[in-house]
């Protein structure tokens, strides 16, 4: 198992002396056969599990009425309108920093849960984990669990085997076609695309994009699981790096449990006075393990800190009527207090997860700010560039631009243009259509209009470029948006 | 080298060697992965059958066709194909309208300028500059003034069927003598029309010359189609003189040099090469550049 973690718990098993000269540049991946176990861990996993997935497979069905020129669906990304809804909110293109600042916060997120307790993300919220632990579960329900498979895969290939992970098979593919699906569904309205797939006439991209995703899912979660976490996932070596000795880790308490020894030569042991740890090696804490780690060879790249280790061990600690929690959420600064007799402490409140939560909220906040005072219109101006003025035939000079007025009410509404800065200059604009009079332009609903603005100066004006500012208000309101641009004027 | 006929295991990793030795340096037998060895047989398969399907062995004079009876030449018509059916509703739309109908619907407006522009990139820029904003002999499309008209009705005809081009029996044709050349007007009396045409425009004429002389030689040579006050006429297609806006430059020697030799820029006949959906977005983006009347 050690070579399959080069950074990690390989350190123990390597002779340091013999230099890596003498290690193997490859070591084919051992297949783990994770057992099943019970406990408080496994059933917040199961919790989260069902929680988790059920957001994922159920929300594209959620509705949320926006009037009838917009989709209906709560939280949808539709890549042909270039909008992305969610609930109350709709972002535009242009507001892709809404979305900078998500990952802003997931990754400080990332990090203060880190600070707190680990790798939490890794171990119960992660994808890869999620649809693991649910492939794992299908795995066991049709081959049974850890002994059963190792036999069964070390044994000939009987009617039995073949039918099974046929079944198994057929099964991981269902629930990765499944998770595909539900994919697609995010990027158009989800009752009437499912129709569409039914019946065979969705877009030829939204079954290409079912096919990728069913087979990601299905190599990722049914073939190459703690592998991803291993070779893959950046998350353990920068996870590596932000940890500290007061984070809680699943923690194999080498105080209590060391030395190990089998339960009779402890108990002779103790009676005799003498130092006997908890630890009876019995190896369930592998075998529960989902990547393949030995917890008690301390932390390491490869444990996603999923806690079953803990429950595993508690099980058997239980039977032989020893304390629980020999593996625990634990700190190092902890395992070292017990050692010199020193009661146990957590500090909750330190630099590090103040400073996170501290970013956290404020990058929150900010975003906060900017939605609730984010506003429904706006204008943005592109001046010609070429050519940047035209001498008129009487002397005028004039400068064009494009002019783009969005209006992100799901209803008409009419904007009124005035330029400021540049003085007795006058505007016009090209093709002022239907439903426009003069400065009062038209712009549909949840929509980005173009026109094209002509503003003219009766002569060349001092300087070769003046600021000019184009300023849309709302003929209802009276509310306005401004843009700033430069008016370019050839020497007088 | 000493071939050894019995596999080895290498005692020092475990692992098999290939039985070569090198004055006892052995290689490890190290095999490629086996997925990436059946890919590579698998890519070795798919050129044997491309090979068959697509064009692929040259000959002398061609290259095998392949049975699918692909080619990049029918690739490329079917792909034109594809685009116009893509954009036939908006294009028939664009074909059916009005130009000034066009104008004023936004919706067509901006297919118009959208298509128009890129009409504009590929057939006009060259001569007129990527922004219409033309250059010496090439005019301004983005000024207003206008040689043969700038209403959208002119600016279709003059697309159409361009300016002095002879395989279009409707083009638009002026000629302007060749005052110069022809032996018309003397040199000197060339430079009096050209200082009175500077007097014209508002411009202060070239020292010492007779511009009242130059009065008098205009009108009898140029006011026909020029007019007296020397404003033009779009009809005939003589340009305005009196404005700020000049196609060939408005310095004294620039205007002696257009009295001397005369003529006039060519524009083809656009009409013959032209859809009229895309004539008719072109007019639309002249028109919208900002000079159009």
């Amino acid at each position: 198992m050690n070579a399959h973690l080069p950074n990690g718990t390989a350190s123990h098993a390597v002779d340091v002396d013999a230099g890596l000269d003498d290690l193997p540049l490859y070591v084919a991946a051992e297949h783990v056969y994770s057992q099943r176990v019970h406990g408080f861990y496994r059933r917040v996993k199961w919790t989260l599990l069902v929680l988790t997935l059920g957001v994922y497979y159920l929300l594209p069905f959620a509705r949320w009425d926006r009037g009838p020129s917009e989709p209906s669906q709560a939280v949808m990304v539709d890549l042909a309108r270039r909008r992305f809804y969610f609930f109350f909110i709709e972002i535009w293109p242009q507001e892709v920093y809404y979305l900078t600042g998500l990952l802003i916060i997931a990754a400080f997120t990332l990090f203060l849960m880190n600070a707190v307790a680990g790798r939490v993300w890794c171990g119960y919220l992660c994808p890869q984990t999620v649809w693991t632990d649910l492939f794992t579960f299908a795995e066991r329900l049709i081959e049974g669990d850890r002994r059963e498979r190792i036999a069964k895969d070390q044994g000939p290939w009987t009617f039995q085997k073949v039918r099974e992970k046929a079944l198994k098979h057929t099964v991981w593919l269902l629930i990765a076609w499944w998770t595909g699906g539900v994919w697609v569904l995010y990027f158009e309205d989800a009752p009437t695309l499912v129709r569409k797939l039914a019946t065979f006439t969705a877009e030829p991209v939204a079954y290409l994009w079912i096919g990728i995703l069913t087979f990601t899912t299905y190599v990722l979660a049914g073939h190459m699981r703690e592998q991803v976490c291993l070779y893959m996932c950046p998350w353990p070596r920068i996870q590596a790096a932000l940890t500290d000795e007061n984070a809680l880790n699943v923690t194999y308490r080498s105080d209590r449990g060391e030395p190990r020894m089998s339960l009779k030569k402890a108990e002779a042991a103790r009676q005799h006075g003498a130092a006997a740890g908890d630890c009876v090696d019995c190896g369930q804490c592998v075998a529960a393990c989902p990547t393949g780690v030995d917890i008690r060879e301390g932390a390491s790249l490869g444990c996603i800190q999923c806690g079953l280790c803990i429950d595993a061990c508690d099980a058997v600690m239980k039977r032989i009527h020893r304390p629980e929690r020999l593996i625990a959420y634990d700190t190092d600064v902890n395992i070292k207090r017990r050692r010199a007799g020193e009661q146990p402490i957590y500090r909750l409140i330190r630099a590090r997860t103040a400073l996170y939560a501290c970013l956290i909220a404020f990058v929150g906040l900010t975003m906060l700010y900017a939605l609730v005072t984010r506003s429904d219109f706006g204008v943005a101006a592109i001046h010609d560039r070429n050519p940047l003025y035209t001498r008129l035939a009487d002397g005028a000079v004039h400068n064009a631009y494009e002019l783009r007025v969005a209006n992100k009410k799901p209803s008409d509404r009419r904007f009124v243009l005035t330029i400021e800065g540049v003085p007795a200059a006058r505007f016009e604009v090209v093709g002022a259509g239907a439903g426009d009079e003069a400065d009062m332009l038209l712009v549909g609903p949840d929509q980005t209009r173009e026109v094209r603005v002509l503003v003219s100066v009766s002569a060349p004006l001092e300087g070769s470029s003046t600021p000019i500012v184009f300023r849309v208000a709302d003929s209802q309101t009276g509310k306005s948006a401004w843009t700033r641009d430069f008016f370019d004027s050839p020497p007088q | 080298m000493a071939e050894s006929s019995q596999p080895e295991i290498d005692a020092h990793t475990g692992t098999q060697t290939t039985g070569h030795d090198w004055d006892g340096i052995k290689e490890l037998n190290t095999p490629l992965p086996r997925w990436w060895l059946w890919t590579f047989y698998a890519t070795i398969v798919f050129a044997f059958g491309y090979v068959l399907a697509y064009p692929a062995v040259p000959l002398i004079t061609g290259s095998t066709e392949g049975f699918l009876g692909w080619h990049s030449r029918s690739a490329v018509t079917s792909d034109i194909e594809d685009l116009k059916k893509l954009r036939a509703g908006l294009m028939d739309k664009l074909a059916a309208a009005d130009p000034a109908k066009i104008e004023t619907t936004p919706d067509l407006l901006a297919a118009a300028r959208a298509a128009g522009g890129a009409a504009f990139a590929i057939n006009c820029s060259p001569c007129h500059g990527a922004g219409g904003q033309g250059s010496k002999g090439y005019p301004n499309l983005n000024a207003d003034r206008w040689i043969w008209g700038g209403t959208l009705a002119d600016i279709q005809q003059t697309i159409t069927h361009g300016i002095r081009w002879d395989a279009d029996p409707d083009t638009r044709v002026s000629q302007m003598p060749a005052f110069g050349k022809d032996e018309i007007l003397k040199p000197d009396e060339i430079d009096q029309v050209a200082g009175f045409v500077r007097l014209l425009a508002g411009l202060t004429p070239a020292e010492g010359v007779d511009t009242a002389k130059g009065a008098l030689l205009f009108a009898a040579n140029c006011s026909p189609c020029h007019g007296a006050d020397g404003k033009g006429n779009k009809e005939m297609g003589a340009p305005n003189l009196t404005t700020k806006v000049w196609l060939y430059g408005s310095d004294t020697k620039d205007i002696v040099n257009r009295i001397m030799a005369g003529g006039g820029g060519v524009m083809p006949a656009w009409g013959q090469k032209l859809d009229i959906a895309t004539i008719k977005a072109l007019t639309v983006f002249v028109h919208s550049l900002g000079g159009g009347q």
